[in-house]
């Protein structure tokens, strides 16, 4: 009996007194991670450089949209195609960071929510009265609805053309289009200064653990991101996994028609990109997940998760690169090698948020309430 | 035998100590449910949610929407008047209903702690804790010195009881050979002033943390219950308890647990604080005639009280160990893990989705979890069977009412339990429609890939 509290003693002296003790780290003690280290990563090599690239992309679609409408011919139309598409390909890799700026004006919900509703598009054309920020208006704005009104509007080039030149509509439709893509290079604008001129510092000193701090808050964006926005966006619900038919037209880029396995590859890097800690558009990784989670394992028994992840997210980027070009006309085909893909992610998906999550310690989303 | 049974039965003690429980437990339960309400947790766990996970046996609970408010009035009015000792029996009676029935709303919400609350106030109803220093004592004009000693030491049995089956719970291969899931716990809290970067992160800490977390709860009521080592050992109890309270977010709990085990000290500490709390109410104190002091309270139906404190410990004791019936890992199907005082014990995290086949036509379609269970429920639910089970219910009779013919439900379900990788915790192609749930093995959930040896 006494022996156990003797025993019980000696620990808690132990911990009381080696409190003081561990500041050498030549005794072969785990260091630190650092995660200001990591957060300082994130925004300095990763989020800030790819909003300075679609910031810059959509300067350029806001030129080429310009030219287009003072000319619209098919030498311009094809320069403000090309134009969306490499903004369309950057914004694959700023999607998944809903905080800060971009978490309070729902920047996301008004760049790129599909499919695009085309009632609500030609409603705001020929009324000519819209307000492009209300929540209303979401699925009406953003690079869907620039993809209705560059390939959709009318069947065939010329048709479509003609929608901006000898249409009664044509003055509505240019100036729908000009509004469109002036609003996705203001917002971005927006979210980009705000990063540089405030919120970056305040990201990266957010240091501790709670629900809200940026490590957390970004966990959680990136694998909501990964569930929902490539997972489930790109290829669960076209695919009809979620309901009982397939939905052929409800793919990203749909009147593009061929972008959308170009768009969910993109996204696919980037997640890895993020995961590995990649920085963006140049070599050179530091912190993030990865380095994270190897230091959480170091010395278990446990299997390299980090590993496990790249293998699996490489799995699921082969899965992809099998499909067809043309998504809606994969699902019409033959839907199943779509579903194999959304099971590929599905995988990756247990991976980050159980495995990952659990290793981390992080939780999912605010659950405050006691624990027990 | 018989004869040292009923000395025992029939020996008294000092009241004080009962009257100080009292004030402390009412006044406590009092705080913990302004809190509750403070935080919002009434309207967002047992309002906005569609769908509550029930009890076996009682399904019949239902919330009562915005009506709950009166049930944490009425417990919150309960709680005071027993702190008070004001008509006690009533107040505790209700109390307990009303706490009970507050937890019987959503399994989502257990807590170890809410358990131990509501068998504490259920002990609560059969001992005379407004014999000494109540406001029924000024309004019966009777008042007692001292009460008989078995309804003292029921309470100290009962604290034992939690705490030495909590440290037994933490004798597992998992807590003390692979420190898990402090592993995973305490690295995590890296922003704690001083410890967070260096003690927080060292493994041999998480190993020592995890013994001594054993040793602890095992040896603490011997501790408290010897008076030489009382001292120390309250001492310990503090520490330990606010230093958790750093770690976790687990409430109300280590205080609760702090001022019961005063319980343990003698009367003359008791008295102390009775009289310290008379000069505190000695402002307001009104005129009223001091009641008579008779020496001992004395039971009018204790052939009735007895046997049910009896068959009380005799569930207490017993009921943990009902998981020895079923063959599978207890962290793995939690066939009998709650209520049994694994407290803060393991690391458990799943991923489940459900899918709804028309069986003759082989259409299916996953469902949204987020449609019907709130985020806290989702986590809940995805991993633990009994959960897992009534949510399939749930949406088959979901399903099928909105008009889905031939529903089967299947559950994809990944679990990872303390630091394991992830794997398959639902058998994917057991129609968990067609299976219903019992006190018989689930043999729809897979069995766990590895070994963890102990309680």
């Amino acid at each position: 009996m006494f022996r156990k509290s003797i025993i019980g003693l000696l620990f808690v002296s132990i911990m009381i007194s080696c409190n003081s003790s561990v500041e050498n780290p030549t005794d072969g003690v785990k260091d630190n991670f650092n995660r200001q280290e990591m957060l300082s990563n994130w925004a300095d090599n990763i989020i800030i450089p790819a909003y300075e690239d679609l910031n810059a992309d959509l300067n350029d679609l806001v030129i080429k949209k310009n030219e287009f409408l003072q000319t619209p011919d098919p030498s311009h139309l094809e320069a403000i195609r090309n134009s969306w598409m490499n903004a369309y390909e950057t914004w694959q890799y700023v999607e998944m960071f809903s905080i800060g700026k971009a978490e309070d004006i729902n920047y996301a919900f008004q760049m790129n929510i599909y499919p695009t509703n085309i009632q609500d598009i030609q409603n705001n054309i020929s009324t000519e009265n819209y307000d492009l920020t209300h929540v209303n208006n979401n699925d009406a704005v953003g690079f869907p609805a620039v993809d209705y009104m560059l390939y959709g509007l009318e069947a065939g080039e010329e048709a479509l053309l003609d929608a901006y030149t000898s249409s009664n509509l044509s003055m509505q439709n240019k100036a729908y289009l000009s509004d469109l893509i002036d609003q996705m290079q203001s917002l971005t604008e927006m979210v980009l200064n705000d990063w540089k001129l405030g919120y970056g510092d305040a990201f990266v000193n957010s240091t501790s653990n709670t629900a809200t701090s940026s490590t957390n808050k970004l966990t959680n964006d990136f694998i909501y991101y990964f569930e929902k926005g490539l997972r489930a966006n790109k290829f669960g619900i076209p695919a009809g996994i979620f309901s009982t038919t397939p939905f052929y037209d409800k793919v990203e880029a749909f009147y593009h028609q061929e972008a959308s396995k170009a768009l969910s590859l993109k996204a696919l890097q980037a997640v890895q990109d993020f995961f590995n800690g990649k920085a963006y558009g140049v070599e050179g990784t530091s912190d993030s997940f990865k380095t994270y989670l190897l230091y959480l394992q170091n010395g278990t028994e446990d299997v390299n998760l980090s590993s496990l992840i790249n293998d699996q997210l490489n799995k699921a980027k082969s899965s992809i690169e099998s499909l067809n070009n043309n998504y809606s006309a994969q699902i019409k085909t033959d839907n199943t090698k779509m579903t194999q893909a959304y099971d590929e992610l599905q995988k990756a998906v247990v991976l980050l948020k159980v495995d990952m999550i659990q290793a981390m310690n992080i939780s999912v989303d605010f659950v405050d309430a006691d624990g027990d | 035998m018989n004869g040292s049974l009923s000395t025992y039965l029939n020996k008294d003690a000092n009241g004080a100590p009962l009257a100080v429980f009292r004030i402390s437990f009412g006044l406590m339960m009092c705080f913990s449910l302004v809190r509750f309400w403070y935080h919002g947790w009434i309207e967002k766990l047992y309002i906005q949610p569609i769908f509550h996970f029930k009890y076996y046996g009682f399904e019949w609970v239902k919330s009562f929407g915005t009506y709950n408010y009166l049930i944490f009035i009425l417990c919150i009015a309960a709680a005071l008047c027993v702190a008070l000792g004001l008509k006690y029996r009533m107040a505790i009676i209700t109390f307990f209903l009303s706490f009970t029935y507050i937890e019987l709303i959503d399994k989502t919400t257990y807590l170890n702690h809410y358990y131990f609350i509501s068998i504490l106030s259920f002990l609560l109803i059969f001992l005379p804790a407004h014999a000494f220093f109540s406001l029924d004592n000024t309004l019966n004009k009777k008042s007692y010195a001292h009460v008989p000693k078995w309804t003292i030491d029921s309470l100290k049995l009962l604290i034992s009881i939690v705490y030495f089956y909590a440290g037994l719970a933490k004798i597992n291969s998992d807590w003390l050979f692979r420190a898990m899931p402090l592993k995973i716990w305490l690295p995590s809290k890296y922003d704690l002033p001083l410890i967070g970067g260096n003690l927080m992160q060292q493994e041999w800490f998480h190993f020592a943390m995890s013994w001594s977390g054993m040793l602890y709860d095992l040896s603490i009521p011997f501790l408290l219950v010897y008076r030489k080592t009382r001292i120390f050992a309250f001492v310990l109890v503090v520490f330990f308890h606010l230093f958790t309270r750093v770690l976790f977010p687990i409430g109300m709990f280590p205080y609760i647990m702090i001022i019961s085990a005063l319980i343990f000290f003698d009367a003359g500490l008791h008295e102390k604080i009775i009289r310290l709390l008379r000069s505190m109410l000695k402002p307001f104190s009104i005129n009223w005639t001091s009641p008579k002091v008779i020496s001992a309270y004395r039971f009018s139906n204790r052939q009735i009280i007895l046997p049910i404190i009896l068959l009380f410990f005799g569930f207490q004791i017993l009921f943990p160990f009902r998981y020895l019936f079923y063959k599978n890992e207890l962290f793995w199907t939690e066939e009998g893990y709650r209520m049994s005082w694994r407290v803060m014990l393991i690391e458990k995290m799943g991923y489940t989705t459900f899918k709804i086949v028309n069986e003759k036509t082989g259409n299916s379609f996953l469902v949204d979890n987020s449609e019907f269970l709130s985020t806290f429920q989702e986590k809940q639910m995805s991993f633990q069977p009994d959960f897992i089970l009534e949510y399939a219910h749930f949406l088959g009779d979901h399903y099928s009412s909105l008009g889905h013919k031939n529903v089967q439900v299947f559950a994809e379900s990944y679990v990872a339990l303390n630091g394991r990788l992830s794997q398959q915790f639902i058998d994917p192609a057991t129609d968990l429609y067609r299976k219903n749930d019992s006190f018989k093995s689930k043999h729809w959930i897979l069995p766990f890939k590895d070994e963890i040896k102990g309680f």
